[in-house]
């Protein structure tokens, strides 16, 4: 029995060169499903890598209560230092809190491929702490703004997707000009944003307070600590989070959009693809159905032909799904690109083609291929012997 | 039997794999429509808007806020109609849902849109009752709300000078869009200015949007200049643009995507032309021989390269047109199941590029398979079988 399977798809997989037409609608078909899923989902997958990545969890990110975003939060001086005191803090090298207050504040710029409309990006006044705070991230080229003056930093990701704030550049906003120093990287969000000295960018942009308040967090117990103290504390209404969460819940939105992209567009295009490869499929079988019926003829059984039409099926599936993958991962993989993220204000990140997405890619390609395969495999393993030969 | 009989006849010789092969065309030009609808969003935008209105931001973002002090300067412009100004409210409705709600001037907004339609004495009732709200057609199916009711909205920005952040308002009147791209916005509420103005705790007498009505006969362009000049090297810089390239813009912030979408329609594309290509071309490898009889029969090359070539159209126009018209009740459904927030029209325009699509991708499977038929040899293909 075992033999004779093996014999037949062996004599099968030989043949396919010759019915290489119908074969290759099967692997491209495939193929096709197959990048536009990998494609899609490394988008969300990029998306999702660059943001938690920002994100610690020993340390806290402080908004006005129901702000979900920096961009809508507000608070004053006032409070801002009252939090900065609150128990749970850790004290940073100089005997202080370690924390910043930040003004978050929206500017525009020109994306690379566009001439007029500008996209919002972030603009972040930060206090000195906020370096000790990321240390992930790094100046790598010119220096950082002197305190004081109207001087930007500028993140990686901006530099690659937008115009204008390469070092050297001025940037005019709100009628004054801005000098770009330096370039910083950190690898994940931040590298969308600019970064300026918090005092002068609140004169310039007609603000008192700030928008949120990052603190690192004294050990274990430092964020329940942190969380209910601000709580109880009567003259303020805060939300602590510790800033990992905050920013995967900033990918929700954007999880579930493609999410949905992708599944429909998949949908869509793998019930295109398992017909065409049902007619491939049929039509293989048509072609062999002489040499079908001389196997069976000569005392090979239908379970064996039925076995080889699948393997053919299920094996030309596996290649379409490979090249579909190759043709994702070449195309797109640490492809950079941006988009709107929570804040209103352009994210900056990179397709990431993984080797799970990889392997979700080939499981539809072959439960696409077992579909397309089944019904031509029970029609092989009845052809009527004697008909078929006739019909030679 | 017709030729066109004939051409019908030929498509049943294999049932399966007509059907099949039309099932694989449905299936690409549902997508087709789908995408193609998404894509024209990202490109075109707002094709009804006209150029008859200017929006004015600040500058740096239309997050920065612009004094409302502003208005008397821009109604002096010449060139400027009307003045009307929208704030943001960040509306939350229950939990987590946005609502797009602006704070707006009542009568003003009203004259600067006459395509929002509502009776006149709605509009009096908005602009009489402080706490009143209007809301679109959509946004009101959506979630039920009828004229009279209390609506309690959330601010994700603004907290009430009490600290609460919890507001609520009366829904004063629906109004609807006067045709029927109108009709598909309807999805915002309108708040009274004056009111969230004096109950809001944080930044007064700001507005991120002034709307200017164009005079008739004004040019937008220079309108526009001088607007910006007049407010040049000042901490409210402003930036005028006209509603639709404001709206342009607007889109163009969800960034790359359009991209996708191309690349999208193109990896569609490519798979089904192979897909329909290679089935027509092994049709006709399979009938050689009855093409063979039929010039035999004395029809010339050319009616035989009809047949064949006009078989591969009625595949594709009927799949094509089953496809877009399966992508057209669905497009409805999303714009229908989200309230009219995100719209995937499959509209006259999305129908045309179908049809054209249609028609290539006929000619470019039929031709092929059609040619290899008129160049066939009599005597050839019959003494092969």
């Amino acid at each position: 029995m075992f033999s004779q399977v093996s014999a037949i798809i062996v004599i099968n997989i030989k043949s396919i060169p010759e019915r290489w037409a119908s074969s290759l609608v099967i692997v491209v078909g495939l193929a096709g499903v197959v990048a536009v899923f990998t494609a899609l989902l490394a988008m969300a997958t990029g998306f999702e890598m660059t943001l938690k990545a920002s994100g610690r969890t020993d340390v806290a990110i402080i908004m006005r209560g129901g702000s979900d975003a920096e961009l809508n939060s507000g608070m004053d001086r006032d409070s801002t230092d009252l939090i900065k005191h609150a128990p749970g803090i850790r004290m940073g090298s100089d005997g202080k809190p370690l924390a910043s207050a930040e003004m978050m504040v929206i500017a525009e710029l020109i994306r690379k491929d566009e001439v007029k409309d500008g996209a919002n990006i972030t603009l972040r006044g930060v206090e000195p702490a906020a370096f000790a705070l990321r240390p992930q991230l790094k100046i790598v080229a010119g220096r950082n703004f002197t305190p004081g003056l109207r001087e930007l930093i500028v993140g990686r990701g901006v530099l690659r997707q937008f115009q204008g704030a390469e070092p050297g550049k001025t940037l005019r906003m709100r009628g004054s000009d801005w000098t770009v120093v330096g370039v910083f990287d950190s690898g994940d969000a931040y590298d969308s944003e600019l970064w300026a000295d918090v005092n002068v960018a609140r004169t310039t942009f007609g603000r008192t307070g700030s928008s949120s308040v990052l603190a690192a967090l004294d050990g274990a117990e430092g964020f329940d600590r942190l969380k209910r103290s601000l709580a109880a504390d009567p003259r303020l209404t805060v939300d602590v989070m510790r800033q990992q969460d905050y920013f995967s819940g900033q990918t929700k939105q954007f999880r579930r959009t493609i999410g949905v992209l992708a599944s429909v567009v998949t949908a869509i295009m793998a019930l295109g693809a398992i017909f065409a490869a049902l007619n491939s499929m049929y039509a293989a079988v048509a072609a062999r159905s002489t040499e079908i019926a001389t196997l069976r003829a000569i005392g090979f059984g239908g379970l064996p032909v039925l076995a080889s039409v699948m393997v053919e099926s299920l094996l030309l599936a596996l290649i379409g799904g490979l090249l579909g993958a190759a043709i994702a991962y070449v195309l797109f993989n640490n492809l950079s690109v941006s988009t709107l993220g929570q804040n209103f204000t352009q994210v900056v990140f990179s397709f990431k083609v993984t080797p799970g997405l990889v392997v979700r890619g080939i499981v539809i390609s072959l439960i696409i291929g077992m579909a397309g395969g089944f019904l031509p495999a029970i029609r092989a393993a009845r052809v009527p012997v004697v008909d078929a030969l006739r019909a030679g | 039997m017709t030729r066109t009989g004939f051409v019908i006849a030929n498509m049943f010789r294999k049932k399966t794999r007509t059907v099949l092969t039309m099932l694989s065309i449905i299936m690409a030009f549902l997508l087709f429509g789908l995408l193609q609808s998404l894509s024209h969003i990202f490109n075109a935008g707002a094709d009804f808007l006209g150029a008859t209105r200017l929006v004015t931001q600040a500058r740096v973002s239309f997050t920065q806020a612009l004094p409302l002090s502003m208005v008397p300067k821009l109604e002096a412009v010449p060139g400027v109609a009307r003045v009307a100004h929208s704030q943001w409210f960040g509306g939350v409705w229950q939990t987590n849902t946005q609502v797009f709600t602006f704070a707006v001037d009542p009568q003003r907004y009203h004259d600067v849109y006459p395509e929002l339609v509502m009776p006149e004495e709605h509009w009096k009732a908005f602009a009489d009752t402080r706490t009143a709200m209007i809301a679109g057609k959509q946004l009101a199916d959506q979630y039920g709300w009828k004229v009279g009711q209390r609506i309690p909205l959330s601010s994700n920005i603004y907290p009430q000078k009490n600290g609460s952040k919890s507001w609520a308002f009366d829904l004063v009147g629906i109004y609807d869009g006067k045709d029927e791209n109108w009709k598909k916005q309807t999805n915002a509420a309108f708040i009274n200015h004056d009111y969230f103005d004096e109950a809001n705790q944080v930044g007064k007498g700001r507005t991120n949007f002034y709307i200017l009505k164009l005079a008739a006969g004004s040019n937008a362009e220079a309108v526009g200049k001088t607007i910006d000049a007049m407010f040049e090297n000042s901490p409210d810089e402003t930036k005028t643009q006209t509603e639709k390239e404001f709206n342009l813009s607007f889109i163009k912030q969800i960034g790359d995507i359009g991209l996708i979408v191309r690349w999208i329609l193109f990896a569609v594309f490519f798979t089904l032309l192979l897909v329909v290509g290679n089935t027509m071309a092994q049709s006709v490898r399979e009938r050689v021989p009855e093409l063979a009889v039929l010039k035999t029969l004395g029809f010339s090359d050319r009616s035989v390269l009809g047949f064949v070539l006009a078989e591969a159209l009625v595949l594709c126009l009927v799949g094509g047109t089953v496809g877009l018209a399966l992508a057209t009740v669905l497009g409805g459904m999303v714009g229908k199941a989200t309230g009219g927030r995100f719209q995937l029209p499959v509209d006259a325009f999305v129908w045309s590029v179908g049809f054209a699509a249609i028609l290539l991708m006929s000619i470019a499977v039929g031709l092929l398979p059609a040619l290899r038929a008129r160049r066939l040899n009599i005597v050839d293909a019959l003494s092969a079988h």
